[in-house]
Parts: C-alpha cells; sequence; structure tokens
C-alpha cells in the first residue's frame, strides 16, 4: 500500500511537471485529489488495515495529498504567470503611434506679456485700474498738462470723433480718473493696460491701435530713485536677472523730470542689430508727475509726488519673443497664434 | 535738426571730442542724437582739380575729352559725360583708385578708345542730395568758387570731411534749433565756454528809417517787428564755407541775401526773411490778419486763399509775406534784387501754426516760432544778417533798425530748496554740486540758506517751474548717478478685481478648451460696424479716418473674428477656433461718451476632433459651441441660470441659432454662421458666439459652499419618448423635472430617433433619469411612484407617449 501511494505521488508529480497549461493542470487535480481519485481510493483501502497500520498510513496519505497539491498549488502559479504574459503580448501596443490629441489654445502673446506685467506689479502691492477707449479732449490731453493747441499735442496724432471726444492715444487719461477719485488722498499705485489708438498708417513698425500698459504711484516722498528701483526689479523680471536699466533724459508734457528707459541688451553690449551696436534697448517713457497734473486731478503737489512710467506690449513682446512685424498681433494667423501656448 | 560738427566747433570749443563722443554725452543729457554721418568715411582719393583743356570726343558725342591738372607733376586725361564741364573750371576729380559712396571704385579706363584716369564728379556723386545741392549744380559736375588749388582735398574743401550729427528734438526744447543753442547744450555739457558771435556791421549814415517805416496793427500776434535795410547787394552765389555749411544743415543753397538769411537763421535759431525792397509797393510794412478769401501767391509759386485767423506782412496794400511760415513770389530777392529789406520778428506760436497747418506748409522758420524763439535774438539775428550781407554780398547797412513793438526781455527767476531737490530725486546733493550745474548751464544763480534762486535766460522758454529746475539739475549730474531705491510706506495688497480676474478665467477657459485668443481691430467699415450688433444703433465715426475701412467703431467682435477665420482657411488651416474678449462701443449721442460693453465672441470651423488613425473625426456643429458655452457658464458659476432659445438673427443660419439668456435675460447668440454671409466671405462652415462678456461676469457667484456627496445610492429609470417632431427637448425635460421633484436629481438626454422607424412628423427623445434622496436609500416603490407622475405629466402636458 505504501508503494502502491508512493507511486502514485511520483506519477502525479510528473504529471503536474509536464501540464502545459492550466486546465491540464485542473484536470490532474481533479484526477488525482478529486473524489473518485485513486488517492480516494487507497484511502477507502484504509478499513483494511490494522489499528496499529491505519495512523500511520493516514500519515502517508496526508502527506502523499499535500505534496501533490502543493506541487499543483506551485505549477499553477508558474502557468498563470505565463497566461498573464502571454495575454499582455497579445495587448502590446505600437507606442510610437501618435495619441489622442488634446487641443490647447494659447493665449494671445499681448495679454501674455500684458498679465506677466499685471501680475508683476500686483505682487508690489498695485491695483489694475481700466478706463474707456473712447475718451474727451479733457481726460487724454487737458489734464495731463495738454491744453488745446499744445505742440507736443502733434507727438501723438489723433483720431477725433468730435473735437471733443477721440480715441483714446495712450492709457494715461486712466491715471487721470482714478486719481480723481481718490479725492486728493494718497497712495495711488495702480498699473493701466488698455488699447490704444494713433493715426499711424500700419506698417512693420507703426499700428494704428497698439497696446500700453502705465504705471503710475502717487504718495508723500515719492522719489526719483523709487521709479528707478521699481523699473530695475521690472526689467530683471521681464528680460533677465542681468539685466540693468539706463535713464534718459526726454521729455513728455505730463512729467517733469521725464526720462526714456533704456535695458540693456541680451548681447551683454557686445552690439547686436537689435541694439544697433549701442548695448541698449529704449523700452519705456517714465518720469515725475508734473505738478500741474496732480494739481488738476485734486492733489496738492507740494505736499504729494508721484513717478509715471508707459510702455507698449507690442515692444516687450518684439523685443522678448524676436517678432519683427507688429502687424502679426492684429492678423491672428494661427501659426503666429499657436507658438504662444507654451508656458514659459 | 542737422548739427554740422565743424560749424559747432566755431562757438565751442571741441578738442578732445569725437563727434561720436559728443553724440553720446549730448543723448546721454537729455537730446537724443539719432546718427552721426560722416560722409568722408566712405570716399578717399578725391582732389580739386583744374580742367586745362576740353575737346569733343573723337568717337563720341556725347562725351568730353579733357586735360586736367590734378596737382601732379603731369595733367592726366579724363573723359566726362556732364554737358557742362568746360576748360577753366575748377573741379572735384576722384583719382584713379578712388573710392566714392557705395564702395564705387574708380579705376583707368578706356572710353571709346580714350584713355580716362578718373572721374569728374557731381554734388550727388559725393554724397549729397539732390534736394540739398544747389539748383545749378542739380545736374552736371559742380565747379568750385576760384580760390581752390589743385591736388588740395575735395572733401575738405566741400565740408565732406565734416560729421552731421542728428539730432531729435522733444517739443520742450526748441533751444536747441539753433548751432547757438546746441553750443549751450554742448558747453554746459563739457563744462567749456561759449564762443558768441558780435555783429557789428559798419554802418552807411542813410538811415533804415528813411526807407522804410513799420506799422503792427496786431500786436498779440506780432509783438515785435524789426526790420533793416541793406542797399546795393550783389546778388551771387555765396561763399563755399556757407553752402557747405547750410548743405549740411539739411538747407538748399540759392544766392549770397537767402542763404545769409537762411546761415543766420540756422545759427541764431532766428528765422529771417529777406525782401526786394524795390518790390515792395510802398516805404510801409504793416503786419495784420488777412481777410477771409483774400488771395496771396507764396515765393514757391502757390496761390493761397488767406483767412482771418492767419496774419500776414502787407506793403500797406497786399500782402507780401504769409508771416513766420513763407515770403510771397511778389516781393522775392531774385537775381537782379539791389536793395534788400531784412526782416527779423516775434510771431507768436499759435498764429504761426493756425498758417503752417491750413496750408500744409512747414518750414524750418514755421517751426521755430511755433515753439517759441529767444526774444532776446530778434535784434542780435537782424544785426548779424546785415553784417554778413555787408561782408559777403557787398551790401550799404544803412543806420540802424525800424522797430515796432514791445517784447518783454524779463528773464524769468525760478527757485528751490535743496531738500525738496533731494526729496524729489532721491539724491544727497550738496549745494555746491546744484551751484556747479547752473554756471554750466549759465544761469545766474543766487542762494540763500537752502534755497537756490535761478535767473533763467529768455533762450530757455521750457523752464519755469521748480520741477524744471529738478530736471536739469537730475541731467546734468546724471541719472546713472541716482540710486535705485523702493517707495516706502504703508504696504497695500494687490490685486486683480473680481470682474478682472473673472475674465482671465474665462480666457483660461476657452483657451484649454482649444481657443486661440485673436486680437482684432476695433475700428472698421461703414458695413462692418452694424453687422451681428445684438443692438442696433447707428455706428460712432471718426471724424477724419485713414480708410474707409477703419472709419466707424465696431459694434461686434464678430465681423472681424470672421475675417480671420477666413484668412486662416485661406492659408491651408482648416479647423480654426478663435476667441476674443474686446469691447464694442455703443452710440450714446453727439459728444457723449460712446458706451463701451465688453464682449466675448469666438468663431469656430473644420474638425472640433480629429484622431485619424483610430478613425475618430468630429466636424464642429452647434452643439460644439454650445458645450462649449455651457461649459463656460458652469465655470463661472452660472449653469443654473443660461437658457438657450431658438432664434433668426440676421447674420445666422435661420435653423441653427439659439438666443442665450441669462436669468431671461438676452446675453447673446450662438449659431451657424449663415452660409450665404460664409460663401461671401470664403470661410467653411462656421460657428460662432458673441457673449456679453460684463452682464455675465457681473452676474457671476462669486461665493462657493459645500454640498454633503450622497451617502445613499441612486436609482435610474430610462424612458424613450415619441413625440412630434417639433417639441423641444427642453420641454419635456422642464416637465419630467416639474414632475419629479426633489427626488428627481438628474435628467440626461440619451438619444434623440427621427426616421425610417418613427412614424412621419414624430421623433423619439430617450432620456436617463436619477432618482436619489440624501437621507435614505430608495426602495423601488417610491421610485416607481414618482416614476409614475413623470409618465403621467409627459403625456399630459407634452403628449408624449412611452416608446414601445
Amino acid at each position: 500500500m505504501e508503494q502502491q501511494l508512493n507511486e502514485l505521488q511520483s506519477q502525479a508529480l510528473e504529471k503536474i511537471a509536464a501540464a502545459a497549461d492550466l486546465k491540464e493542470l485542473n484536470d490532474i487535480r481533479v484526477a488525482y485529489l478529486g473524489k473518485k481519485g485513486p488517492v480516494t481510493e487507497v484511502l477507502k483501502g484504509m478499513g483494511k488495515l490494522s489499528a496499529e497500520e491505519r495512523p500511520k498510513m493516514g500519515a502517508l496519505v496526508n502527506v502523499v495529498r499535500e505534496t501533490i497539491a502543493n506541487a499543483i498549488e506551485e505549477k499553477q502559479t508558474v502557468l498563470e504567470a505565463a497566461a498573464i504574459e502571454q495575454q499582455l503580448a497579445l495587448e502590446t501596443v505600437d507606442v510610437t503611434l501618435p495619441g489622442s490629441p488634446v487641443k490647447i489654445g494659447a493665449q494671445h502673446p499681448l495679454t501674455r506679456i500684458t498679465e506677466e506685467i499685471e501680475d508683476l506689479f500686483i505682487g508690489m502691492g498695485y491695483t489694475v485700474a481700466e478706463g474707456p477707449e473712447v475718451e474727451q479732449d479733457y481726460y487724454n490731453f487737458e489734464a495731463l498738462n495738454l491744453p488745446k493747441g499744445h505742440p507736443a499735442r502733434d507727438m501723438q496724432d489723433t483720431f477725433y470723433i468730435t473735437p471733443e471726444l477721440l480715441m483714446r492715444t495712450h492709457t494715461s487719461p486712466v491715471q487721470v480718473r482714478t486719481m480723481q477719485k481718490h479725492g486728493g488722498r494718497g497712495p495711488v499705485k495702480i498699473i493701466c493696460p488698455g488699447k490704444v489708438y494713433r493715426r499711424d498708417s500700419d506698417d512693420a513698425t507703426h499700428s494704428h491701435q497698439f497696446t500700453q500698459i502705465e504705471g503710475l504711484v502717487v504718495g508723500e516722498n515719492i522719489r526719483m530713485s523709487d521709479l528707478k528701483g521699481t523699473l530695475d526689479v521690472f526689467a530683471k523680471k521681464m528680460f533677465g536677472a542681468d539685466r540693468e536699466i539706463r535713464l534718459r533724459p526726454s521729455f513728455f508734457p505730463f512729467t517733469e523730470p521725464s526720462v526714456e528707459v533704456d535695458v540693456s541688451c541680451m548681447c551683454g553690449g557686445k552690439g547686436c542689430s537689435i541694439c544697433k551696436g549701442t548695448g541698449w534697448i529704449e523700452v519705456l517713457g517714465a518720469g515725475m508727475v508734473h505738478p500741474n497734473v496732480l494739481e488738476m486731478a485734486g492733489f496738492d503737489s507740494t505736499k504729494y509726488t508721484g513717478f509715471a512710467f508707459g510702455m507698449g506690449q507690442e515692444r516687450i513682446a518684439m523685443l522678448k519673443y524676436g517678432i519683427d512685424d507688429i502687424r502679426h498681433f492684429y492678423t491672428n494667423d494661427l501659426r503666429f497664434l499657436k507658438q504662444f501656448s507654451v508656458h514659459e | 535738426m542737422f548739427v554740422s560738427y565743424k560749424w559747432l566747433a566755431q562757438y565751442v570749443d571741441l578738442s578732445g571730442v569725437t563727434p561720436q563722443e559728443l553724440a553720446e554725452k549730448i543723448t546721454r543729457a537729455g537730446i537724443e542724437v539719432e546718427g552721426v554721418e560722416t560722409p568722408a568715411s566712405e570716399m578717399k582719393n578725391i582732389v580739386v582739380g583744374y580742367v586745362k583743356e576740353r575737346e569733343q570726343h573723337p568717337n563720341a558725342d556725347k562725351l568730353n575729352k579733357c586735360l586736367v591738372d590734378i596737382g601732379e607733376d603731369e595733367p592726366v586725361q579724363i573723359i566726362c559725360g556732364a554737358k557742362n564741364v568746360d576748360a577753366g573750371q575748377y573741379v572735384a576729380v576722384a583719382k584713379t583708385g578712388a573710392v566714392l559712396p557705395g564702395n564705387f571704385k574708380i579705376k583707368r579706363a578706356k572710353l571709346r578708345g580714350e584713355e580716362s584716369n578718373g572721374m569728374i564728379c557731381s554734388l550727388q556723386e559725393l554724397g549729397i542730395e539732390s534736394r540739398l545741392a544747389p539748383k545749378e549744380y542739380a545736374e552736371g559736375i559742380f565747379n568750385f568758387p576760384n580760390d581752390v588749388t589743385p591736388g588740395e582735398d575735395a572733401l575738405e574743401a566741400l565740408n565732406r570731411d565734416d560729421a552731421i550729427l542728428e539730432l531729435s528734438l522733444t517739443p520742450n526744447r526748441s533751444d536747441a534749433l539753433s548751432m547757438i543753442g546746441v553750443a549751450y547744450e554742448v558747453a554746459a555739457i563739457l563744462d567749456r565756454d561759449v564762443k558768441l558771435p558780435e555783429p557789428n556791421p559798419a554802418e552807411a549814415d542813410e538811415k533804415s528809417a528813411d526807407s522804410i517805416s513799420i506799422r503792427i496793427d496786431a500786436p498779440a500776434d506780432n509783438p515785435l517787428y524789426i526790420a533793416r535795410v541793406v542797399k546795393n547787394v550783389k546778388i551771387g552765389p555765396s561763399p563755399l564755407w556757407m553752402q557747405t555749411y547750410l548743405m549740411n544743415a539739411g538747407v538748399r543753397p540759392h544766392n549770397n541775401v537767402v542763404d545769409i538769411t537762411n546761415y543766420v537763421l540756422m545759427e541764431y535759431g532766428q528765422p529771417l526773411h529777406a525782401f526786394d525792397l524795390d518790390r515792395l509797393g510802398s516805404k510801409e510794412i504793416v503786419v495784420r490778419r488777412a481777410a477771409d478769401g483774400e488771395k496771396f501767391v507764396t515765393l514757391d509759386d502757390t496761390e493761397r486763399t488767406l483767412s482771418s485767423d492767419q496774419l500776414v506782412i502787407t506793403d500797406g496794400k497786399k500782402p507780401v509775406a504769409l508771416a513766420g511760415v513763407m515770403g510771397g513770389a511778389n516781393s522775392e530777392v531774385h537775381e537782379g534784387t539791389v536793395n534788400v529789406l531784412i526782416e527779423s520778428a516775434y510771431f507768436d506760436g499759435q498764429i504761426v501754426r493756425t498758417a503752417s497747418k491750413a496750408h500744409v506748409l512747414r518750414s524750418e522758420a514755421s517751426a521755430r516760432f511755433e515753439k517759441g524763439v529767444d526774444p532776446s535774438r530778434v535784434q542780435a539775428a537782424c544785426d548779424r544778417a546785415a553784417e554778413l550781407m555787408a561782408d559777403l554780398a557787398g551790401g550799404t547797412v544803412l543806420s540802424g533798425s525800424v522797430i515796432a513793438g514791445d517784447l518783454s526781455m524779463e528773464q524769468k527767476q525760478v527757485s528751490i530748496t535743496l531738500e525738496k531737490l533731494n526729496t524729489v530725486l532721491g539724491t544727497d546733493l550738496q549745494m555746491d554740486s546744484v551751484e556747479d550745474i547752473f554756471r554750466r548751464l549759465q544761469f545766474e544763480t543766487e542762494t540763500v540758506g537752502s534755497e537756490i534762486t535761478v535767473t533763467v535766460p529768455t533762450r530757455r522758454g521750457d523752464i519755469a517751474i521748480p520741477e524744471d529746475l529738478t530736471e536739469e539739475v537730475a541731467r546734468l549730474y546724471g541719472y546713472d548717478h541716482i540710486p535705485l531705491t523702493l517707495p516706502e510706506g504703508a504696504v497695500q495688497p494687490g490685486s486683480l478685481s473680481p470682474y478682472q480676474l473673472g475674465r482671465r478665467i474665462v480666457r483660461r477657459y476657452l483657451e484649454g478648451t482649444g481657443f486661440n485668443q485673436a486680437i482684432t481691430y476695433s475700428l472698421t467699415s461703414s458695413k462692418r460696424a452694424s453687422e451681428f450688433a445684438l443692438e442696433q444703433r447707428e455706428p460712432v465715426a471718426l471724424s477724419m479716418p485713414m480708410s474707409e475701412e477703419r472709419a466707424f467703431l465696431r459694434q461686434s467682435l464678430l465681423p472681424h473674428l470672421i475675417e480671420a477665420a477666413a484668412y486662416n482657411n485661406a492659408r491651408q488651416m482648416a479647423s480654426v477656433a478663435l476667441y476674443e474678449t474686446s469691447s464694442i462701443y455703443l452710440n450714446e449721442g453727439e459728444n457723449v461718451q460712446p458706451k463701451e460693453e465688453e464682449r466675448l465672441a469666438g468663431v469656430v470651423t473644420g474638425m472640433w476632433h480629429e484622431h485619424l488613425w483610430q478613425g475618430e473625426k468630429k466636424a464642429v456643429d452647434f452643439f460644439t459651441v454650445k458645450g462649449i458655452v455651457e461649459g463656460l457658464a458652469a465655470r463661472i458659476g452660472l449653469q443654473d441660470r443660461l437658457t438657450f432659445q431658438k432664434a433668426a438673427p440676421a447674420g445666422f443660419h435661420p435653423g441653427r441659432t439659439a438666443e442665450v439668456l441669462l436669468d431671461s435675460e438676452p446675453v447673446g447668440f450662438i449659431g451657424q454662421l449663415h452660409p450665404s454671409l460664409a460663401k461671401e466671405v470664403d470661410v467653411k462652415e462656421a460657428y460662432l458666439f458673441e457673449l456679453k462678456l460684463d452682464v455675465m461676469l457681473h452676474a457671476a457667484r462669486e461665493d462657493l459652499s459645500y454640498a454633503a456627496i450622497p451617502r445613499y445610492p441612486s436609482i435610474g429609470r430610462d424612458i424613450a419618448l415619441v413625440v412630434d417632431s417639433t417639441v423641444e427637448a427642453a420641454a419635456l425635460e422642464a416637465v419630467i423635472k416639474h414632475a419629479g421633484g426633489s427626488l428627481l436629481t438628474s435628467v440626461r438626454v440619451f438619444d434623440v430617433y427621427e426616421g425610417q422607424r418613427m412614424e412621419e412628423g414624430k421623433k423619439s427623445v430617450a432620456f436617463a433619469l436619477t432618482y436619489a434622496d440624501p437621507e435614505k436609500t430608495l426602495t423601488d416603490e417610491e421610485v416607481t411612484a414618482v416614476h409614475e407622475k413623470v409618465l403621467i405629466a409627459l403625456k399630459e402636458q407634452a403628449d408624449a407617449e412611452l416608446r414601445g
């Protein structure tokens, strides 16, 4: 009987080892360990044994059963793994095929520049002020120290609607309106983005419509050095930490003193076509708010001072991204726009 | 303003400062030098030659064979094509080996069999623009006057070795519209002296006053008029130095008398005019306003119709000059002129500006009067011109000037404290450095304690208030020396307004769905200005547009967005999705600011989704834009407040357009661009939306509060309804929602069928209904009870049958 069991075991183990798939293995399990299997048959024959032999044989039967069951278990793990492998092999895809496209729209480069500048100044405690694009002559010119007939009005050729109404030539009227709202009390700290219009024929460097962003700070003891420091922060953020600024005296009717502000060129002063060999690029205009402007907006110019600056987003974008024609901003060619869907 | 370096050096010592260095210094001190031109740098080997002999070229009718002395051992033979070349002339010769502008190299050559060793040059060939060359040399070669020597450097003789600085002047710095003015600026920058001319013409016994009297009828327009008489002038070319200085300053030489007035204009910044005294019809000058409709021929031979807002110089009867702008043909100095009246006057800027604008005549004179000339130079310039006419035109200067009117020469005094100066600039300047800056500017100062009082010379009309002094100090002290600081004081947090933030969220949302942001022009044509307007008003018009295309303010963003889509379609970009957030402008009546409303609009055409190798392709349709707008509403918290109703506004497809309502107020449209319009602008099937962004953002929900996540399972029931084809899904949905009550948590359309398997005029609409109770698990019986109510309501209110 013992011999019978051993044979049974070795026979089963042989078959288990040879099993090719899970079905075959299951058949073996049923054949050897099932109710009608040989091991059960052996157990049935136990009745004939002596009381001494019975527990001994019982133990032996259990060992054989366990050995076969373990072998099946082990084999099953191996076969299952193989089956999964096979399944996965069947499911393999060509990972180099294109993915299902997700559309990403682009922000217009001018908006991108505007928001970047807005965020920079919001971080420095400014709020964003906006105002009408069709303005009264008073806000666009007179309140900015540009009375009717002033020669400096020629600097900004204007689209008039009536003698008193015009397309704003800069976003400065928003500064005037904001200052007036403050009722002569500071501090004022705003940034004013928006569309502006000038009588220019559209070409590679001129556009009858363009965008501007201006800043204004009015308070007690606002200094020219504050303007310089603020613009230095701006230049480093917009163009790179290694950039410097340079102030050159200039003239605007609404500021005194007035300056043009250059940013050092990316060529590092070696001279290139962008800076025309000078190492400096003109980027914005600025100055200390003219006392007449402060007074007209209701501020006591003996107590308050302020600085203002203004720039064109088109120019900044052209410099930053190397765009060569201002008309690109208004043509809305997708091949142009889509280049600005990338986050920097 | 073109500034000749050589000419400038007559008034201020420029030694040790190259033209480029000077340009940089001037720029850094406040007047931008746009460029420095050095004509001679692109030329070499050009000398004075003397034409000894000239004969016809044996083989060519139009060529001359010249023998020219160029200061070498032997004269050279040069073939010249100019008609005006002749023996006895001093000419400019480009020798063999010479280089002319444009890197044009002169080589020994044979022309029709005759050897040519160089080239006789015209002024243009030496880099002088035709408009600046004297008329007699506008064509052909240039002749030197007789005071040159063969072999000497022709470029030097012609002042082509000069450097010309181009100054870009801001309107406040009209003081630099003269050589003397620039000299003062440069002297301040370099801390050197200014050498002024001291005109002192030798006068005859005869008095100017015997020849002319002056009356000013419009003293506000012309506070001062000074005249001098110079008799017996000999009209001829002015000396070469003067001609070349004028050409370098951008002025064309004419004759000695006219050149002198222009030279003094450039030197002093004081415009002068020379009348032919004998051609004036009287012995008097009367300055008055022109009569409306009065005719006058200016010296450019153009008849002008004058008006009473313009000032004229008359001989008592007829105009002889348009004051400050241009003289008249009737009294112009010409070859036969013998006696000259020099006018040096101060005209009001506004009156000159009016006339120069009205006649589109901008002259060197008008430009200066408009910005204001220095009152103290009116007399000096007149004297200087008289002196030069004696020296260079052989004239006899009559005694004295005839002066009419009175002009204040008072110098303004402006004060500032050192404290204020340092506070505004953020500097720590000492009083002596401030005083030193004003000394360099040649401004007189007086210091009392910490206050400095500056006497401003009349030449600097731009300085009137303390801030102007601050600027003078800052620019000469140097902005580079001002420190970098940031504003001090209480820090207030900066932020976007809820509206501005909402606008950004809308933009990011649309970009996230695949729309590209467009920015189109606000100005448009008459036709476009009214297209797609949500509200029809008379569009706002520009008073003087530059073109018909940009003459009106738009009332909708769509026309230009459609144009942009067509532009892209025409360039092989079939799928286009563009949006814009911009203002439109609504007329509120004459002289009232238009109402500006911010709109959100979009255009989309072509494929919405395309994944070709997996066979996925979905063209844009009405529901694409509707989904976008619904998603947008959800993004800004308006999802339950937007409804859509069928509409057929102009420009849209009448069957595929909906009006968008916010709480039942119209806020815009979505729909297909009308196919006939699409064809007209050459765009493919396109879908549009335009919404009142301002209204929507102001209505947008700002508060957000958490609702508990359902804890009990929901039960779904699907129903397919058969209804008339005309019944709208929204109507069915409304019935279902109403009948379903609070247990019905969602209703979704999941199928719509209309076709062969349906009865004519009927369609099937299938809904998925979800029931749930936040308090407990619903039983089947409870759901069925509600669901039955829904079905009954559908039957009764919408004649909807369950599909069998």
